[in-house]
């Protein structure tokens, strides 16, 4: 029983083992959140060391506590946590350079001598003998009758005083995040005569992929002229760069698809295979090499061409 | 092993994280360092009750936990807003009342 074992003033080796090994994974969990460049990896190394002390706690015969520290610290906080990161820290680069100079030096430095100074006060102070939780705890039947008899007898006050915090943190954080509308909402009416008075784009804008290989919403759809449409992408896709030209590769696939249903038709040679290369048709990126005089001018009559032999 | 070493370790976690608040300037990581002291003297708190034998370090730490919950509801209200008007989560840029 752990409770039995934290009743001497040695541990069990057991729970030394645990102490060595999780130990380094919380001060390893530790440095994470103070180091890594990324808020989400700090706050996923924060995570980590809380649940090894909620296991720190369960090895001292805390239970109540250690399933409160995962409950509300890993579930709760660091969900908060979570969402405000999505919410503001991807955008925001914490950009690394020191705007003071020297600052990180001396910060290492102070936390050196503090943790020196606190170290060596814990080693002087005379903690040989430890009690262990556990009479305490089968006093009152249990850890979690000892607690609650605490609670509402010797803090009581204190216990009242937290739900007042509670509910004015509540409250103030109700307030802080709230933004009140300056004005009025826009109906679907309005919305619809101002883009008309404007003039610019009335109809809906292009929907992406659209005749491209792949619908994805980083695709551009392809104009008729095998263009891509920009207005078919998201404009913060456009602004980071991260859309995806497939113009060529659909014009090569198309130009592959008609040379096997040439072949499959046994119309004509694998010679007509070649005349909806993007370079040799007018109007397309990368033209210039002049168009074939015996190339048909649309795709589409072409297509129609093919819908008539089939129906021969 | 003697337990004094979880000791140790909580003065060691909360060097940690006091170094951290000194040295980040993102305040949400910021944030997350006085999360890490917090806890780092919650687990004093459970040692301490385990040394002298009786619940009292564990109701303090209990306390410490609803602390911490109502203070990071509001801080990172605070964030949020801050972001809103400004567009960063940097301390450095939070500089408004600065003569």
């Amino acid at each position: 029983m752990m409770s039995l074992a934290a009743s001497a003033s040695q541990t069990s080796t057991g729970e030394a083992v645990q102490f060595w090994v999780l130990g380094t994974v919380a001060v390893l969990g530790a440095l994470g959140t103070v180091l890594m460049k990324k808020a989400v990896h700090s706050a996923l190394s924060l995570a980590g060391t809380m649940i090894v002390l909620a296991v720190f706690y369960l090895a001292q015969g805390a239970y109540f506590l250690g399933v409160v520290q995962i409950v509300v610290y890993t579930g709760a906080i660091m969900m908060l946590f979570l969402f405000v990161v999505m919410l503001v820290g991807i955008t925001a680069a914490d950009s690394l350079k020191e705007t003071l100079k020297g600052q990180r030096w001396w910060a290492a430095i102070c936390g050196i001598g503090f943790g020196v100074l606190l170290i060596a006060g814990i080693a002087n102070a005379s903690l040989h003998t430890f009690t262990g939780t556990g009479a305490a705890n089968s006093a009152q039947g249990g850890n979690v009758p000892g607690l609650a008899r605490l609670l509402f007898t010797t803090y009581v006050w204190a216990f009242e005083l937290t739900g007042a915090l509670l509910i004015t943190a509540a409250i103030g954080a109700m307030v802080l995040t709230h933004r009140e509308r300056t004005e009025e909402r826009r109906t679907q009416r309005e919305l619809a005569e101002a883009r008309v008075r404007e003039g610019t784009q009335v109809t809906p804008l292009p929907a992406p992929g659209t005749y491209a290989r792949h619908n994805a919403v980083d695709i551009p759809g392809l104009l008729p002229d095998g263009t891509i449409s920009e207005a078919s992408v998201s404009s913060t896709l456009r602004e980071r760069g991260q859309i995806r030209d497939v113009s060529r590769d659909a014009l090569r696939r198309l130009a592959e698809l008609d040379q096997r249903s040439e072949e499959w038709l046994e119309r004509r040679g694998v010679a007509g295979a070649s005349r909806w290369e993007p370079g040799r048709r007018k109007g397309l990126p990368g033209a210039g090499s002049g168009d074939d005089p015996a190339d048909p001018a649309d795709p589409a009559e072409h297509a129609a061409d093919h819908a008539e032999e089939g129906a021969k | 092993m003697n337990p004094v070493n979880y000791l140790y370790l909580s003065a060691l976690l909360f060097t940690i994280g006091a170094a951290g608040v000194l040295i980040r300037r993102n305040a949400i990581v910021v944030f997350m360092c006085v999360e890490l002291m917090l806890n780092a003297c919650n687990l004093a708190f459970v040692t301490f009750s385990r040394l002298h034998g009786n619940l009292d370090g564990q109701i303090i730490a209990f306390f410490t936990m609803v602390v911490a919950a109502a203070e990071v509801v509001v801080g990172l209200a605070i964030i949020v807003s801050i972001y809103r008007t400004r567009h960063s989560a940097s301390v450095d840029d939070a500089n408004l009342m600065k003569l």
